[in-house]
């Protein structure tokens, strides 16, 4: 069943359009990630779909109206926006305190029972805690409510490795199951890349690529070409050419393109591309994109 | 903007543990407790004020019977000694209070989105209007029982001080205790704390409230300036100064609800506001003001994010 349907949503801020024209289709059991240059309207179309902001054309969460529902809708979803917005004043038991007294869908045994396996005392203030502490703070907040939907945006920016790898280890065990959803989005798209059922990337608020991960795994193909056979597989019209140690790594829309996987593991070593090497290709190399593309992906 | 119906897909049922009942008062029950446990000065203000004001009066009490000596001090100087002074300490803890609340007010909707922590609080199912009327409950009813608490309290530690220092001076202990009527003082102070400072102020923490919603930054600078202004065009432009006066009476407490001039001069008296409190339309039309301005709070605080 779906969770989120969208159609033509749309944002303006001023002159600057947001969203143009957004359709989005999420269902019941997926993991979907958004993944675009900073400014491309991620926060934005997720703002929306929280009903954090008004919007135009056609949204329906869970079956609500995000913007004029949002009460409602808010016991059946929960969010992590940003990193650290946990309030710095608030004790870790007050923070469990109040989340029990509001949520009707909070279970406390099991986000003590998260917390009882990081550093956190109860007793500590938030502004007392590190970065990855607050997040794990968050985490177990959130992980205990027993929403429908969840939406992580930016949860992780800014944390140490192992932080990052412990936190979608926890959502990925402790947390989902096929009756929930997720939607992420992050710049940090190698810690994401095996977490993920659905990728979609979106850039001036436009949709640039929509798929599920299976489809990313048989549709997108990178080769790294044998020296002596660049030219025969350059003629197979790669999307995207760079050079990695001297080595040509070209990458394929195996959808637009007539090579087949056996012709390109001839010329050489073939592979899944990563998340990233796509991004890239599909939106580096558009005029004046590069900066912010780049930044984007990489940090 | 959308269309839509009301009915949810019943393909939704929580499928987890089955959502427990909740009240709609729960949610206002822990906002307000989420609140005192962030502005701790809501009781510490009153708190320390009230402490100082004891010290000063210990060491008052201990000058006093120095100077006493054999004189006697008849019953009007035993009801000056004590009467006074607890028209002091009731004026000092409620005038801490109006300035906590006053603070506290204009941080109370500006310092969540400064903070960003708007974002966790929004991610919980608690409606903005919940939200805004648990911050309006501290100034308007918590702060003014808490005063009254720790007036009462204040003046309980006094009678005390006083009886223990002035024990075997001479003066007449017993007398102090029966000269102060404390339930009626109690009653009077809680009557004029519920009234003037939980609707007579009404507007000016929904002022307060809403200017912290709105404002970029320097909340404090917003919701002076304004006022300030209006008052100096209506100096310039027509020599009168009317939207003063009726700051002036906003602060004060309402004309009417004084005391007559002909009744004894007793400071609790001019605190009593009489029966036509509640007739005085400058009551209600500050009412309905506040209610215009938390309606535009609520609504400041849907479409606001974090600055």
């Amino acid at each position: 069943m779906t969770v989120i349907e969208a159609r033509g949503l749309r944002k303006e801020f001023g002159t600057t359009v947001a969203l143009d024209g957004v359709d989005l289709h999420v269902e019941q059991g997926r993991i979907l990630g958004i993944i675009g240059p900073n400014g491309a309207g991620k926060t934005t179309a997720l703002n929306a779909v929280l009903g954090l902001t008004p919007y135009q054309g056609e949204l329906r969460v869970l079956g609500r109206d995000p913007w004029s529902e949002r009460d409602q809708l808010m016991r059946d979803v929960s969010f992590i926006a940003d990193v650290a917005v946990l309030p710095r004043w608030m004790r870790v038991s007050q923070a469990l305190d109040y989340v029990a007294g509001v949520h009707p869908r909070f279970d406390r045994a099991k986000a003590e029972s998260f917390l009882t396996k990081t550093d956190i005392k109860r007793a500590s203030k938030v502004r007392e805690l590190s970065k990855g502490m607050v997040t794990q703070l968050h985490l177990a907040l959130v992980m205990a409510i027993d929403a429908k939907l969840l939406v992580l945006d930016e949860p992780t920016l800014g944390l140490d490795i192992l932080y990052r790898k412990q936190f979608y280890d926890s959502l990925l065990n402790d947390y989902f199951d096929r009756s929930r959803t997720i939607v992420v989005t992050t710049h940090q798209v190698e810690d994401v890349q095996n977490v993920l059922t659905d990728l979609m990337f979106i850039h001036r608020g436009r949709i640039v690529l929509s798929c599920s991960m299976e489809e990313f795994e048989s549709r997108y193909l990178e080769l790294a070409v044998h020296p002596e056979r660049v030219a025969a597989a350059r003629a197979l019209t790669p999307v995207q050419e760079r050079q990695v140690l001297g080595r040509s790594i070209l990458l394929f829309d195996l959808k637009s393109n007539h090579a087949d996987r056996q012709k390109l593991a001839a010329l050489g070593d073939v592979r899944t591309p990563s998340i990233a090497d796509l991004f890239v290709a599909l939106l580096g190399n558009k005029p004046g994109n590069q900066a912010d593309a780049a930044q984007g992906v990489a940090q | 903007m959308n269309t839509q119906s009301n009915a949810l897909p019943e393909s939704f049922d929580s499928h987890g543990i089955p959502a427990a009942p909740m009240s709609t008062t729960r949610p206002m029950y822990w906002s307000i407790r989420r609140e005192l446990w962030e502005s701790r000065s809501i009781y510490i203000g009153p708190l320390v004020t009230a402490a100082v004001f004891l010290s000063g009066f210990a060491i008052n009490m201990l000058a006093m019977r120095r100077h006493i000596g054999a004189s006697l001090l008849d019953l009007a100087q035993q009801h000056d000694l004590l009467a006074t002074r607890y028209e002091l300490s009731a004026a000092l803890i409620m005038g801490t209070a109006l300035i906590v609340g006053i603070f506290y007010s204009l941080d109370a909707l500006y310092g969540e989105r400064r903070d960003r922590s708007i974002l966790f609080w929004k991610s919980l199912p608690v409606s903005d209007l919940t939200s805004v009327l648990s911050k309006l409950t501290i100034p308007l009813v918590i702060l003014p029982l808490l005063s009254f608490a720790i007036s009462l309290a204040t003046q309980f530690i006094m009678l005390v001080l006083s009886s223990v220092i002035l024990l075997g001076s001479g003066v007449n202990i017993a007398a102090l205790w029966t000269e102060m009527s404390f339930f009626h003082v109690s009653l009077v102070l809680l009557y004029h704390l519920l009234t003037v400072h939980g609707l007579w102020y009404a507007p000016i923490y929904g002022w307060l409230l809403m200017v912290s919603a709105w404002a970029p930054r320097a909340p404090f600078l917003w919701a002076v300036l304004p006022p300030f202004v209006i008052c100096g065009v209506e100096k310039v432009a027509f020599n009168t100064s009317h939207f003063l006066a009726l700051l002036k009476e906003r602060f004060v407490g309402p004309r009417n609800a004084m005391a007559p001039h002909s009744a004894p001069k007793d400071f609790m008296a001019t605190l009593m506001p009489q029966l036509h409190f509640f007739s005085a339309p400058g009551l209600w039309i500050g009412l309905a003001i506040a209610a215009i301005f938390l309606f535009v709070a609520v609504r400041l605080r849907r479409y606001q994010g974090p600055i």
